[in-house]
């Protein structure tokens, strides 16, 4: 009998100590590896809207060649993990986090495209609204290559150039970057000509020709909505949302072991495995994590801490209602199952409808929800219950006033 | 060890160390304590007889603020109306917001500035929709009279997206309540559905209300705000319902009002704790949480609370309501407790 006691006894603290170990060890690289969203390191939200006007229609088309100028702009910044992408038909959402100067960004995003040709002494010869068109394709060997097609004037143009530049490059520049430097290797003077040569592959060559298309005949971007933090704003509603949401959470640490004693202590450590497993999933699917994202987080930990006192309540009935222990434990968790599911799989669907209709901060406020929701019931179900049985088994603590009955 | 732990538990009369009387200690201990908590647990407070009280206190919180919508609405911010907004940092500690609103007035705008202190030597600048280069001139031109500023934060919503957000939000309300009704008819009932949800449309009609009531500016996160009370609200009615049912299962000859009585009471303890932790959460984030979030926390603090009452005060009463209405015998039943 003895032995038995102990066993369980063991296992429990070794359980525990193993999830104390985690949290103290686990928590700062774990935290480390979730990315922040922009408004806790500074950055910028910005959604353009493709205007059609008659010189440059806004077809799905040009749309995906502006998104293209704009990741080719944003590439320049050199940022990480910047987020570029097309909305419905004809909206381009661009988020940039880490931004030093983020009105700068957006003033560098937000510009119209501008296509050059320029000599091999430096100077533009021709511009980008001469280019009729530009078509990626392969060549009879499998070579992929770039079609260009001037319109007459800038045939004209380019029949000049070519001729006086033979055997040098003429570097084709995009909003002033280099997009591509092709030699001439004869004069071309019909207004079609063939970039080949140095692309790996078809894509690469479509992405240039994409890019190309789009500088000469830019379509119109609007910014209909834009937020910019500044790195201060970042840091500090960062540090401001960390503090406040640890004083909450000791908070609801203290009030669990005060209302509930012993089983408030199991429920305690059931929360930091809680804690450390929502953040976890967070850092592992690379979910970002916002502003409204932490005050979810937080609020999930209310919600988490709903499930054991659920169960803790329903142990209690038991134990009132004559139950040993054993029994009550298991009596009350077996209960209080599905009310646990039924309560938190009706927030899981507000948590989806948010998700599919909100956008940005909102959507990362409903995955840290979601997330917080699964790891709750995950957490109170399993951990919680063994725990709890662990300790009732090892028949060392049978006060049962210390199970709060 | 085993005897200091026996000692710990001494609370009754136990004397013995070996762990064998130890567990039936553990069994005597409850028939011991069963007396007095027996008594505890029978215990029903009468919430449902006093529900026209309730229905009271709902609707004073309710007719004011469904009549200060109609009459003035939301204040609603940029996100929904479109336009610019500033937060800046300024140098100076002497600058105060009359200063800042006459500086942003020189530097003539269509539509009336409003300036906003919310930190010390920072400060919230509202105006109509701006390009980038009328953003740019105006810092420029608060630089010269305020003295070197920071922008903090900076935004801008056209007008037409504002539109889009409102919709999206009543959209994803109707459907969030929809999907919730479908889930609770095929787990409960539907008149546990339909109550759940008019608590919950009660809890938002609530916080819509106060925040229009003292014309508390609304973003975009009072949207999120709005629905994750949703969520909550529906969480903690489903708790009490969850015990109704299993109730009125076991006990299949308890009336109405009793069912509900007992119910309530049982999960009483729960109801109030739960919603204590995340009042803690939530206070804190509002005291220490900045200002960003401010308005967010402060709509969920109200809905959460709310959230508590009206599962008590409103979802029960109103299913009680419906019960009666489809019972032949509702008559007599509801003369009995009145």
């Amino acid at each position: 009998m003895h032995k038995g006691n102990t066993q369980y006894l063991v296992l429990a603290v070794v359980t525990i100590l193993i999830v104390v170990a985690g949290a103290v060890f686990g928590f700062k690289p774990i935290t480390q590896h979730i990315n922040l969203g922009l408004d806790l390191q500074g950055g910028i939200h910005a959604v353009l809207e493709a205007v059609d006007s008659p010189e440059a229609p806004a077809t799905p088309e040009a749309v995906k060649g502006a998104l293209g100028v704009i990741r080719n702009r944003v590439d320049q910044l050199g940022l990480k993990e910047p987020i570029i992408q097309l909305e419905g038909n004809n909206r381009i959402i661009v988020q940039l986090a880490g931004v030093q100067d983020p009105e700068e960004a957006v003033r560098l995003i937000g510009k119209t495209a501008m296509l050059e040709f320029k000599n091999p002494q430096g100077e533009t010869v021709l511009l980008g609204k001469d280019l009729k068109d530009a078509q990626a394709a392969l060549n009879q060997s499998g070579e992929a290559e770039v079609h260009l097609a001037f319109n007459a004037q800038g045939a004209e143009t380019f029949g000049k150039i070519t001729t006086q530049y033979v055997g040098q490059p003429i570097g084709i520049f995009l909003d002033g970057n280099l997009l591509t430097n092709p030699r001439v290797e004869t004069p071309i003077l019909n207004g079609e000509a063939v970039i080949h040569g140095g692309y790996q592959s078809l894509e690469e060559a479509e992405n240039d020709a994409i890019l190309l298309r789009s500088g000469s005949l830019p379509v119109k971007l609007e910014m209909i909505e834009k937020r910019t933090v500044g790195p201060v704003l970042g840091e500090e509603s960062l540090h401001k949302s960390y503090q406040a949401g640890l004083i909450g959470i000791v908070a609801i640490l203290i009030f669990m072991i005060g209302y509930y004693r012993l089983p408030g202590i199991l429920a305690d450590f059931s929360l930091v495995l809680y804690g450390l497993l929502v953040l976890g999933i967070l850092a592992f699917f690379g979910a970002t994590l916002t502003l409204p994202g932490i005050a979810g987080f937080i609020l999930s930990i209310g919600m988490a801490v709903d499930a054991n006192i659920i169960i803790y309540e329903r142990v209690k009935e038991e134990l009132r209602s004559g139950k040993t222990l054993m029994s009550a434990i298991d009596a009350g968790f077996s209960r209080a199952f599905w009310t646990i599911f039924d309560s938190n799989l009706t927030t899981l669907i507000g948590a989806g409808v948010l998700w599919y209709f909100g956008s940005g901060p909102i959507k990362g406020f409903a995955v840290t929800l979601g997330i917080g929701i699964l790891c709750s019931m995950f957490t109170a179900i399993t951990f919680t219950r063994f725990l709890l049985r662990s300790i009732g088994r090892s028949r060392l603590i049978t006060n049962l006033k210390l199970y709060g009955a | 060890m085993k005897q200091k732990g026996s000692n710990k538990g001494n609370g009754k009369k136990i004397t013995s160390v070996s762990t064998e009387e130890q567990n039936l200690q553990g069994f005597s201990n409850a028939e011991v304590i069963k007396d007095q908590p027996a008594l505890k647990s029978e215990r029903a407070i009468n919430f449902a007889g006093r529900r026209k009280i309730w229905y009271l206190i709902s609707l004073i919180f309710i007719i004011p603020g469904i009549i200060s919508l109609a009459v003035q609405g939301l204040n609603l911010g940029i996100d929904f109306t479109g336009g610019s907004l500033l937060h800046i940092k300024v140098a100076s500690q002497t600058v105060d917001s009359s200063q800042v609103l006459t500086a942003v007035e020189s530097f003539g705008l269509e539509k009336a500035p409003v300036v906003q202190s919310s930190e010390q030597q920072e400060f919230i600048i509202r105006t109509e929709e701006l390009s980038q280069e009328r953003v740019d001139g105006l810092v420029v031109s608060l630089q010269e009279k305020l003295g070197a500023i920071e922008v903090l934060r900076h935004e801008n919503v056209g007008a037409v997206f504002g539109k889009e957000l409102a919709q999206k939000a009543f959209l994803a309300l109707g459907i969030a309540s929809l999907l919730m009704l479908l889930y609770i008819t095929v787990r409960f009932e539907f008149k546990f559905g339909v109550a759940a949800v008019l608590a919950l449309l009660h809890d938002i009609l609530v916080v819509v209300g106060i925040f229009s009531i003292f014309q508390i500016e609304v973003d975009g996160s009072f949207v999120a705000a709005v629905l994750t009370i949703l969520g909550y609200s529906i969480n903690d009615t489903i708790v009490i319902f969850d015990r109704i049912r299993e109730n009125s299962r076991n006990y299949p000859k308890w009336d109405v009002l009793h069912l509900v009585n007992r119910s309530l009471t049982q999960t009483l303890a729960r109801s109030i704790n739960t919603v204590l932790t995340v009042v803690f959460c939530l206070v804190a984030l509002l005291v220490f949480g900045g200002t960003t979030i401010k308005v967010f926390t402060l709509a969920l603090l109200i809905g959460v609370s709310f959230g508590c009452y009206s599962s008590i005060c409103v979802a029960s009463p109103l299913w009680i309501e419906m019960v009666l209405m489809g019972k032949a015998g509702a008559r007599k039943i509801s003369t009995n407790i009145r």
